[in-house]
């Protein structure tokens, strides 16, 4: 969590400098509003709340005047059945606001939730590509978390707060509308100073958390940097510089402390000139020194008191939320903004209605795929960005491999991601068997791609799921297959619980080559008709590393491949290759042909040959 | 998520550490218990000054049937006869007012004090365990870090520290706050009416009890709810991450109802939270409230048999409900208690593992550079294989050696033992004649600079990173080092130049970059010995052929030590250590390894393999 809290840190830069944005809220409400039924009751259990609670200090003013006062020891009896009535009645209403605002606000969460997760099921690439995955984690676990919490439980705090507020107001004048006054004097300064407090304590507890971040990042680089520390000889200054940093901390936490210690003995102190203003001049008219408000019952006057102390509370809640609100301005905005991204890649009306959603794909609509792809003068620029690409033609016939060679950051990936559409030309078309690929619906391409990343990654979930994973009807005999095929199979079985082996997070519990073998047993049992492989670079063991040539070879066989490729034995048997330099295709053509241009695939390849050699050597011993 | 990670056994407090961390911050906490106690007592008597003013001075002048005079506590009544008894306060009523703001203002002020000076104290402790473990971790032994993960340690130092200074600031007080309360309302109560105490206090022990299983009973829903909640992160992490894959296969359906389930799931253990919290808070409530209604009849009763008066029925109202909420939230505070000792706990954890210790005389003379290794041999704790084996050699001053070896065959441990990362467990390593255990570690190691092949680089500028050692350093001395180390034009080619911040909150440097930015940081240690553990294996060759020369060129040249497997770096070296398996099996210069069978030779043929191969293809297309 501490690292989401990091990368979010900048961002919440602007918190604050803004007004309350209601259009925004509104947007948000509306999602409250969608469990219509538990608002509704919600808000009459509340209010019943409320009413009972203002009913106590009455409850109190009738013992005093009309039992105590005349000595009616036969009223108690009725007076205490009714008082637990009240209590009852309150007991009922409490639970039921607790639980239906918890029920409010999880089902916010979970609708919020669900929008976001469906749109981020939609959006393009291009989105991924410069937004962090700790961004987006934020926004889905603690934006809307904060959101949805403070949707249900303020408004059921603003409602209560006022209607309680509203009924003391009320009853107060009804009592003695001049003594009302008086204490009603108190309220709005002690609104305003309460706004302002609030405002600065939330400020201040921003600096606390961003200062913590900062701790945070510190002890992470102390600890993963220790070895380099140590050989610096750096402990002392660093830990100098850390007790800084922690010094700034706690000078921050305790400003932060102060302020907020300050703020509840102040409310109390402007709520005793309320109270003994009421003591004070309801006094003088019960002992008749004054006359100007009339005669008073010592039961009004203590019934003055205590809703004279009681209404504070509520004021200081009613402050919090808006200042809650105001922080949490930003969180709203980010998750409005999340849900509104629009896509940049869409099908059209007309695909959509033959070929259906991703949701709810039309397959019986689709037509096979051949393989043969054809780059028709296409030119790309990732937004804003320079020209990647720039009047692009290649075809490939199906069951034609492509090797795609250069440094990185090339382009190499640009290329692949067109084909894959997750990017679309910007100028120019992609035929795939003869016709723009624009005009199928996304899912009829991407949904029978196979693609494997350099890293490899696979689902929590068993090893049989993840093979399964692109086709999850498969049957079990056709899984051992594909398995068998890239030589998965053995190292499998010899799993603690063979294909029922829990894989972990991001398949953790196995290493990198096995990882690898199971993404193409994964493409094997999907059966795709165009493979997208990029090749690690990083080398694995001699033995697995052969395994995975194997199974290179075999997932090439009849499928059109576009390969982002490091491996020599990959590249040497392409159909073609291409290089790529500066974004741009510098040679083209079989090993054979580049070798003989002594140009930058010569060089390349000269370097590889030679590292791969010692990194032969190396692991061999 | 925290609360699963911390299922762990709890360990006894450690209260020397505790009182370790307190150092500094005792008085805060004195002042915030003695202010802690201004504001329960002035507390209690806010209710005390309206009760006083309805008995004493108000009541006579009530309407008809109010019985007159109650039992006022005898020394209010002694102070107000001598003011001039209740016709001076009929005359100046405004004394009760008065007094009623003052005493409010008292206990705010004490409040303030109390709240402020406990974050003093838990903020000072605070300060103090981060401080700590931070020095105690940069100054563990180095293979401490290959037994723990760095989430794990981060987490320590952060959320656990967290939760027991948010013990110490919230909890702690609050306990002495409820205790203290019980008290003075038990005196207070018990001097007015002994028996109207009892029947004021008659719910509070079902109230305190219920408290402590609703917080234990709820234990186990929060902890289900965590667990929903990292299992719902974990869904979006991994569907994130794997993004490509997902679209790749089409499965975006799949992973919706799959998200969906989970989605539903954190909602349902979380509304089981929620229910109880419902069912507790709501009865909880109600026992307040009924003990506010019996007190209230029984006072009534009692005021009309005359035993009270009408302020003291409400004086008995008053501390009923103070005293309700502090005993409702008894459970929550014991619940928290436990949490911050097994925080606690983890801290100890860290805090008891043994320091680097100077095993040797800690001499510190100017290092000259002549190295040499005694029949050296090494082997971890924890294991029967050893890593290196009667390892011997020297090195003269100023030499270059090169070591070469396959993954595993020791050549890194082989370096990290001169710097005494590792300390060797048989034979002796000496530097100009002197064992290195008898130099002072941290002289030892300013005098051995060294390049990881996977250097570490500080989140901060180029400019402080490379003068990390020596930040006062002259600037041109750090374009010295760069242009030594072939990164200089490439810094200053960066849109800020030197003052580029790298790593995680800046730029990220290639593998190559970051390994010249290491080298010239080495640099400005003007170490008489130096190593580079393969930390030009991400730059290019000639580049690479560059800075060597550019090191020996240097006016004093340092004894070298090289790992690499490039060639051109290896045939220059004035002596080449072949290790196979922890053992050196060759040494020699190029001239004599060349013509020996052995790994140096085998790589040294490659070229000769290349050759070879590209005749072959152009044989073919001929």
């Amino acid at each position: 969590m501490e690292e989401l809290e990091m990368t979010t840190s900048a961002i919440q830069e602007k918190e604050f400098d803004q007004k309350v944005d209601f259009k925004l809220w509104k947007r948000l409400i509306a999602y409250g509003l969608r469990s219509k039924g538990l608002v509704i009751t919600t808000m009459i259990a509340l209010l019943v709340v409320a009413a009972v609670d203002l009913v106590y200090p009455l409850m109190s003013r009738y013992a005093i005047d009309n039992i105590i006062a005349p000595g009616e020891t036969s009223r108690i009896l009725p007076f205490a059945l009714v008082y637990a009535a009240a209590v009852i009645v309150q007991g009922v209403g409490v639970m039921l606001f607790i639980k239906n605002s918890g029920k409010l606000e999880m089902n916010i969460a979970y609708d919020i939730r669900q929008d976001a997760f469906t749109k981020l099921q939609q959006l393009s690439f291009s989105y991924y590509d410069k937004t962090a995955v700790g961004y987006i984690m934020a926004r889905m676990v603690s934006d809307v978390g904060r959101l949805s919490e403070l949707i249900a439980w303020s408004v059921v705090d603003l409602l209560w707060s006022g209607a309680y507020v509203l009924g003391i107001v009320v009853i107060m004048l009804m009592m003695k509308w001049q003594l009302a006054l008086l204490v009603i004097a108190v309220l709005p300064p002690l609104a305003v100073i309460c706004v302002y407090f609030q405002k600065k304590i939330l400020k201040h507890y921003r600096d606390v958390r961003k200062q913590n971040s900062k701790i945070t990042g510190a002890l992470n680089e102390g600890i993963m940097g220790a070895v380099t520390t140590k050989t610096l000889v750096r402990e002392e200054r660093n830990t100098e510089e850390f007790r800084a940093e922690t010094g700034r901390m706690r000078k921050s936490s305790i400003r932060a402390a102060v302020l907020s210690a300050m703020f509840t003995p102040i409310v109390m102190c402007l709520g005793s000139v309320g109270t003994a203003l009421a003591l004070y001049v309801g006094g003088m008219s019960l002992t008749a020194k004054w006359t100007a408000i009339g005669t008073i019952t010592l039961g009004t006057l203590a019934t003055f008191i205590s809703y004279s102390t009681g209404i504070f509370d509520p004021i200081q809640q009613l402050a919090g939320i808006f200042a809650e609100m105001q922080s949490a301005q930003a969180s709203a905005e980010r998750v409005i903004t999340l849900i509104d991204t629009p896509c940049e890649i869409k099908d059209t009306d007309a695909v959509i209605e033959k070929y259906g959603t991703s949701f709810e794909p039309k397959r019986e609509n689709w037509e096979e795929i051949r393989g043969d792809v054809t780059f028709e003068d296409v030119s790309f620029a990732y937004k804003g960005g320079e020209k990647v690409l720039e009047h692009f033609n290649l075809d490939v016939k199906a069951g034609q491999t492509v090797a795609l060679v250069g440094e990185t950051g090339a382009g190499k990936s640009t290329i692949v991601n067109l084909v894959c559409r997750f990017y679309e030309p910007t100028e120019g078309r992609i035929l795939i068997d003869g016709v723009d690929y624009r005009e199928r619906s996304e899912l009829w391409l991407q949904g029978r791609l196979g693609y494997v990343l350099q890293q490899p990654h696979l689902f929590s979930g068993t090893v049989r799921e993840n093979i399964r994973y692109g086709r999850p009807d498969a049957a079990e005999e056709e899984v051992i297959a594909a398995a068998k095929l890239v030589h998965a199979h053995e190292f499998i079985e010899a799993l603690e619980k063979g294909y029922d082996t829990e894989v972990g997070e991001g398949g953790s519990r196995l290493s990198t080559g096995q990882k690898q073998l199971i993404s193409f047993a994964r493409v094997i049992l999907a059966d795709p008709r165009i493979f997208v492989l990029d090749e690690a670079t990083s080398s694995i063991d001699t033995e697995t590393e052969q395994l995975i040539q194997n199974a290179i070879t075999k997932v090439l066989e009849n499928r059109t491949s576009f390969i982002v490729a490091h491996r020599l034995s990959t590249i040497r048997s392409a159909d073609r290759i291409l290089v790529i330099r500066g974004g741009k295709i510098t040679e083209s053509g079989t090993h054979s042909e580049l070798l003989a241009l002594h140009g930058y695939y010569y060089d390349l390849y000269t370097t590889q040959f030679r590292s791969d050699a010692v990194s032969r050597i190396m692991t061999e011993g | 998520m925290e609360t699963t990670e911390k299922k762990q056994k709890r360990k006894p407090v450690n209260y020397a550490l505790v009182g370790r961390f307190m150092r500094g911050s005792a008085r805060f906490f004195v002042i915030a218990m003695i202010a802690n106690l201004i504001a329960v007592v002035t507390a209690y008597i806010v209710p005390v000054v309206t009760s006083f003013t309805v008995d004493y001075v108000l009541l006579p002048f009530a309407e008809e049937g109010y019985e007159a005079g109650g039992s006022i506590p005898k020394f209010l009544s002694d102070i107000a006869e001598r003011m001039g008894g209740q016709s001076f306060f009929i005359n100046h009523l405004w004394v009760m007012g008065a007094a009623l703001i003052l005493v409010t203002a008292i206990n705010a002020f004490a409040a303030f004090l109390r709240r402020t000076y406990i974050a003093y104290a838990g903020e000072g402790i605070a300060k103090n365990m981060r401080d700590d473990l931070y020095y105690h971790l940069a100054n563990v032994p180095f293979d401490y870090y290959k037994h723990v993960s760095t989430g794990d340690l981060v987490q320590r130092c952060t959320s656990d520290v967290d939760t027991v200074r948010r013990f110490i600031q919230n909890q702690l007080l609050e306990i002495v706050r409820t205790v203290l309360m019980v008290v003075c309302a038990a005196v207070i109560m018990v001097r007015i009416d002994a028996a109207l105490t009892f029947w004021s206090v008659l719910l509070m022990p079902f109230l305190a009890l219920s408290s402590f299983v609703y917080f234990k009973a709820v234990k186990k829903s929060f902890t289900a709810a965590d667990e929903a909640e990292g299992k719902l992160s974990a869904a979006i992490q991994e569907n994130l991450t794997g993004v490509r894959v997902v679209r790749a296969f089409g499965q975006q359906k799949r992973e919706l109802d799959s998200f969906t389930v989970k989605n539903a799931d954190f909602r349902k253990k979380n509304l089981r939270v929620n229910d109880l919290m419902a069912y507790y808070w709501s009865a909880s409530d109600a026992f307040g409230y009924l003990q506010i209604m019996i007190s209230l009849c029984v006072g009534v009763l009692f005021a009309i048999r005359g035993r009270i008066s009408v302020g003291q029925v409400l004086l008995f109202v008053s501390y009923t409900s103070m005293l309700t909420w502090p005993v409702r939230q008894l459970g929550r505070i014991l619940a928290d208690l436990g949490k911050a000792t097994v925080s606690l706990g983890r801290i100890d954890e860290i805090m008891s593992a043994p320091l680097e210790t100077e095993p040797g005389r800690a001499l510190t003379p100017e290092i000259q550079g002549r190295v040499e290794f005694k029949n050296v041999g090494f082997m971890y704790e924890d294991s029967t294989e050893p890593v290196l084996d009667g390892v011997s050699f020297t090195a003269k001053k100023g030499e270059t050696i090169a070591v070469l070896g396959a993954t595993g065959s020791g050549k890194s441990t082989l370096v990290q033992l001169l710097q005494r990362l590792y300390t060797v467990s048989s034979g002796e390593i000496l530097i100009d004649g002197v064992n290195i255990n008898d130099y002072e570690r941290h002289h030892l190691r300013r005098s051995i600079g060294i390049v990881l092949q996977e250097p570490f680089l500080y989140s901060r500028t180029i400019m402080e990173n490379i003068r990390i050692v020596e930040p006062e350093a002259d600037k041109e001395r750090v374009y010295e080092a760069a242009r030594i180390a072939a990164i200089h034009d490439v810094v200053t080619g960066f849109e800020n130049g030197y003052d580029t911040v790298v790593g995680e909150r800046g730029v990220t440097l290639s593998g190559g970059q970051k390994q010249r930015v290491a080298i010239a940081r080495m640099l400005m240690q003007k170490a008489p010995i130096i190593i580079l553990d393969d930390s030009m294996s991400a730059v290019d060759t000639e580049t690479d052929a560059a800075i060597r020369e550019a090191l020996s060129g240097r006016r004093r040249a340092a004894t070298t030590f090289i790992i690499s497997h490039r060639i051109t770096t290896l045939c220059r070296a004035d002596k080449i250590l072949v290790l196979e398996k922890g053992r050196l099996v060759q040494t020699g210069t190029h001239d004599e390894l060349i013509r020996r069978d052995g790994l140096y030779k085998r790589i040294a043929s490659i070229q000769n393999m290349l050759e070879d191969e590209l005749a072959k293809e152009e044989g073919g297309i001929a």
